[in-house]
């Protein structure tokens, strides 16, 4: 049984939150670069160049690149091998996202749903965490961090389709969602979408999906097919960068599917500014 | 064509007629800040008439709420904020004066009727660019509702803050007219 001292993860998580407020990942970096190549609209093109400068002055002067900076929420493996010492592994992670929006100046953006009060004076700053467990085989800890603004949060959805609906069902829901979203979450766009298991599980694989990297793959070619064909669809929507019209409005759809009820077909849609801030270390 | 301009606070009628969608406009001088909890108060206060903390004659309300400022610094990063939010507060605010909304994505038609009937705009900031539009603010001072903590209401003074006007005076929408351009049906 490995051992792992509560304040290792305390640091590490700290630190990955703070980096991932001013450096846009290069996965995301990259993406952004080939939108501004190939955006037909010069308005759209100009906000690009904008976005990309942006960047820039977010990591050489280390400060955030958007000023919502995210409710914390993290994918963690544990290793079935692994012993957190010192205290619980929720715990440090949560700790670890307070100092790491209290020392790199991020804004805590959690408030009670209808007081809308900030809890920061009796819960902590920007606190709790959204965080999802697994347990894996091995001895270590598997991180993923994304800093996930409001923005793109308040358009995404999810429903239960009859099996009936199949891919199509599934491919004109995402169309809608995205068109009806317009400028409002901040495209280019990641989508994540979640299809099948139970109601929530589409939710938390259409969350999930938004941390792959942009440009790689999906490992199952019939949804690697099934992202070309959305993303095409997507982007003859015309919105453009911030919604001024354009040719590039989503850099990638990322797909996660599961086995779902013989009832049921459980699709999630969850949108992903281009400020895209997600990062992954192991432990 | 889009026209440039170089624009400083407060705004007249006769600048918000000159303005159209899709003009690129550099903004200076003294604007506000407010979001949802904010602006659901000053609301509250002209329907309790009573006077509002800032003159609302001429002035600009920037949705936002910015980082906390590091040392030495006026404040952190702050990039607009999406200003559908805001449609049931602003028609009443524009009734009483005010002349520019700054923000990120659509508005309803409450809105855009009132940018219309009082003489009025919404001017679109980049959103994601917090960065470099928090360069742009050069002091900011909390002037009410502090406990509000990102969403108090901030009296700012900018220079060259760049924005887009996405809804004129005449009923024109930047995001319906550059959409349709790029739009495959």
């Amino acid at each position: 049984m490995r051992e792992i001292a509560y304040e290792e993860i305390v640091k590490n998580v700290r630190d990955i939150i703070v980096y991932s407020a001013s450096n846009l990942p290069e996965d995301a970096l990259n993406a952004m670069k080939k939108a501004y190549e190939n955006e037909k609209s010069p308005v759209s093109k100009e906000v690009l160049k904008q976005l990309l400068k942006n960047a820039d002055i977010a990591s050489s002067e280390a400060r955030p690149l958007c000023q919502d900076t995210g409710l914390a929420v993290f994918f963690v493996k544990v290793g079935a091998d692994v012993k957190v010492v010192g205290g619980l592994l929720k715990d440090a992670i949560n700790e670890g996202t307070e100092k790491g929006y209290v020392e790199g100046y991020l804004r805590a953006s959690t408030c009670h749903p209808f007081t809308r009060a900030n809890n920061k004076d009796t819960v902590g700053y920007n606190l709790p965490a959204i965080i999802h467990f697994d347990i894996v085989e091995g001895d270590k800890i598997d991180i993923e961090y994304a800093a996930k603004g409001g923005g793109s949060e308040n358009v995404s959805r999810a429903k239960v389709f009859p099996p009936a609906a199949g891919k199509q069902g599934v491919i004109d829901y995402v169309r809608e969602c995205i068109s009806d979203a317009g400028p409002n979450p901040c495209p280019p766009l990641t989508v994540g979408v979640g299809i099948g298991g139970t109601f929530e599980k589409a939710v938390i694989s259409s969350k999930h999906a938004l941390f792959r990297d942009i440009g790689s793959v999906n490992e199952d070619p019939e949804m690697a097919e099934m992202e070309d064909t959305i993303k095409t669809e997507l982007n003859k929507l015309g919105i453009g960068t911030m919604g001024m019209g354009g040719t590039e409005t989503v850099l990638a759809v990322h797909i996660e599917a599961n086995p779902c009820h013989i009832a049921s077909l459980p699709v999630s849609v969850n949108v992903q500014c281009h400020s895209s801030r997600h990062t992954h270390i192991t432990i | 064509m889009s026209e440039t301009y170089h624009l400083t606070t407060p705004l007249s009628d006769e600048t918000i007629s000159k303005l159209k969608s899709g003009d690129i406009v550099y903004l200076n001088g003294t604007i506000f800040t407010a979001r949802d909890a904010a602006h659901k108060r000053l609301v509250d206060l002209l329907d309790a008439g009573e006077e509002l903390p800032f003159d609302i004659k001429g002035a600009i309300i920037y949705f936002v709420g910015p980082t906390p400022p590091k040392p030495g610094d006026p404040i952190g990063s702050a990039g607009p904020t999406t200003s559908y939010r805001m449609d049931s507060y602003s028609p009443r605010l524009i009734a009483e004066g005010l002349k520019g909304m700054i923000g990120k994505g659509k508005r309803n038609k409450d809105v855009t009727d009132a940018c219309q009937k009082y003489k009025a705009v919404y001017f679109g900031a980049t959103g994601g660019a917090g960065a470099l539009l928090g360069k742009q603010i050069v002091s900011a001072e909390i002037i009410a509702y502090p406990e509000l903590g990102p969403e108090a209401v901030r009296k700012l003074e900018v220079v060259d803050f760049p924005v887009t006007v996405v809804n004129d005076s005449y009923g024109n929408d930047l995001y319906k007219i550059g959409r349709a351009k790029y739009e495959i049906k």
